[in-house]
């Protein structure tokens, strides 16, 4: 276990060298936010509801998906596909810890570094210009922590995924780029599920991708209340169990097939 | 001549690699076709709540978006410089491309070059075409030209800013995260920019001025009056941005030193 808080700690230490960069980032999250902020006023148009949300929870909507998306997202899924095209994972694989785990708590490390950097100094950005109001509810926070914990496992497992598949095509560039705009899609970052017609919302409840960002996003705009956020982590609990059976084959599968390629 | 030459070299390797690797060049066919299906989803799912977004009608948003996608396809094609920094500075390989008795920004160009994301605009013209009809829109013979040039204009705009923030590393070659979020800013240029905060607008005219992308050149062809003063400015202001990336350019080689031994 300490093994793995150690990388947490270094990748956390490595992205604050560089930290620099994400003074523009908050920067540039803010902008994103404001945005699709006035894009949102524009489509209410007056409107008091749409889809039984109101702009004002529709502003938290936006500002909290892509904070929230700052914590969850990483590259590991780039970080394997470009281990594997360089032959690194290798030296890897003979090293004393899980390949997977050690990625996944570099991601994590990552996550916690631009939710201390990036999200929390950007809220605060926002909400001077914005119209954020904020929940007071404890809970309501409470059940966010353990949904956006949730978030960051389901992506992660999804990112590991795709970064197997590599082992087998060896470039896949391609699935990559698609997952990430299945993801932006079908997650709920920049349009929440409920506004798609029901017969494509009756398709995504067999997918894990809501577990990502909309369920946390309606978690803390209050649209989800009672049963419906214990119905939410729920489905995000249980497709954080049942991604890793696919993971596990793929995985083994992989290191039987392994080529390195180069010498 | 010499660079002609040049160019048609490139792009007879870069044939030869791309058909090496049919599988590859099919997938990204499809992630590219993906990416526009995004927000094409988008659009039609928020018109399925509403029919006006700010005065703007269904098919005039879809044709902005239309627009936009063809100059967006030739920036793509041609300025794949996303990973310049790490690719040619944190790697070397700027002092390689040093060497060559070709200016240095147009051998990156080339070596870069993306062909297969010219279909993008193929989409974009078949969404113009589709809202274009619905919209019952009439063209002029030299229409054609114009638009021509507003495509023109718009893909400096974007190489103009991306080349400029890729010249950042030879300041810094510290890793830097805004290409990807620049990206993000840079889609905003296909909604009305009456929408946004004049903040915004201001930034998205004058700094980051991706509304030439699309917005503002698309308002020529739709007819809206009150944006052509704006429309007919796009191919003034790609140049004006080219330049300045293309002397931020070379400034930086003169900086550049190299990494490593």
């Amino acid at each position: 276990m300490d093994k793995y808080m150690e990388m947490i700690r270094i990748r956390f230490l490595m992205m604050l060298a560089y930290r620099t960069n994400y003074y523009t980032g908050i920067l540039i999250y803010a902008i994103n936010i404001a945005a699709y902020y006035f894009l949102w006023s524009a489509i209410y148009g007056g409107k008091q509801t749409m889809q039984g949300m109101s702009m004002e929870q529709m502003t938290i909507y936006v500002a909290i998906s892509w904070m929230a998306r700052a914590f969850y997202f990483n590259n590991i899924d780039r970080e394997i596909a470009m281990e594997i095209r360089e032959g690194q994972v290798a030296t890897e694989l003979i090293r004393p810890y899980s390949y997977l785990g050690m990625k996944t708590m570099q991601g994590l490390g990552e996550g916690i570094f631009r939710l201390l950097f990036l999200s929390l100094p950007g809220l605060f950005l926002v909400a001077l210009f914005l119209p954020l109001r904020f929940p007071t509810d404890v809970h309501t926070w409470m059940f966010f922590i353990l949904s956006i914990a949730f978030s960051f496992i389901i992506n992660s497992e999804l990112n590991l995924l795709a970064g197997i598949v590599t082992f087998f095509t060896l470039n896949n560039e391609g699935l990559l780029r698609a997952k990430r705009f299945i993801i932006d899609l079908f997650s709920g970052l920049i349009l929440p599920i409920s506004f798609y017609p029901d017969w494509a919302q009756a398709v995504m409840k067999y997918f894990p991708f809501q577990g990502i960002s909309y369920i946390p996003s309606m978690i803390v705009t209050e649209s989800f209340r009672g049963q419906a956020i214990i119905d939410g982590l729920l489905f995000q609990f249980v497709w954080c169990v049942l991604l890793l059976i696919p993971i596990r084959l793929l995985w083994r599968a992989a290191k039987k097939q392994l080529v390195v390629q180069g010498g | 001549m010499f660079y002609v030459s040049v160019f048609f070299q490139y792009m007879a390797q870069y044939m030869k690699t791309k058909l090496q690797y049919r599988a590859d060049l099919l997938v990204e066919f499809v992630s590219d076709l993906m990416s526009q299906a995004v927000n094409l989803v988008f659009l039609l799912v928020v018109f399925g709540h509403t029919s006006l977004l700010h005065g703007w009608t269904r098919d005039e948003i879809l044709f902005i978006y239309g627009f936009f996608l063809v100059p967006y396809a030739v920036f793509g094609a041609f300025f794949n410089i996303w990973d310049f920094n790490e690719r040619y500075i944190v790697r070397g390989e700027m002092d390689r491309v040093l060497t060559r008795p070709v200016h240095s920004l147009f051998q990156v160009i080339l070596e870069r070059m993306e062909l297969e994301s010219l279909l993008g605009g193929v989409t974009g013209m078949i969404i113009m075409v589709y809202a274009g009809a619905r919209l019952h829109l009439s063209l002029h013979w030299y229409d054609i030209f114009l638009f021509i040039l507003f495509v023109l204009g718009g893909a400096l705009i974007y190489a103009g800013v991306f080349v400029a923030l890729a010249t950042i590393s030879f300041w810094s070659d510290a890793r830097t995260s805004i290409m990807p979020m620049m990206y993000n800013i840079s889609n905003y240029g296909r909604y009305p920019i009456d929408i946004y905060h004049r903040v915004i607008r201001y930034i998205l005219t004058w700094i980051l001025p991706f509304a030439f992308v699309g917005v503002y050149p698309a308002s020529y062809f739709l007819g809206k009056k009150e944006w052509y003063g704006y429309a007919f400015l796009t191919p003034i202001m790609g140049v004006i941005f080219f330049a300045i990336a293309v002397f931020l350019w070379n400034a930086g080689v003169k900086r550049y030193r190299g990494a490593g031994n």
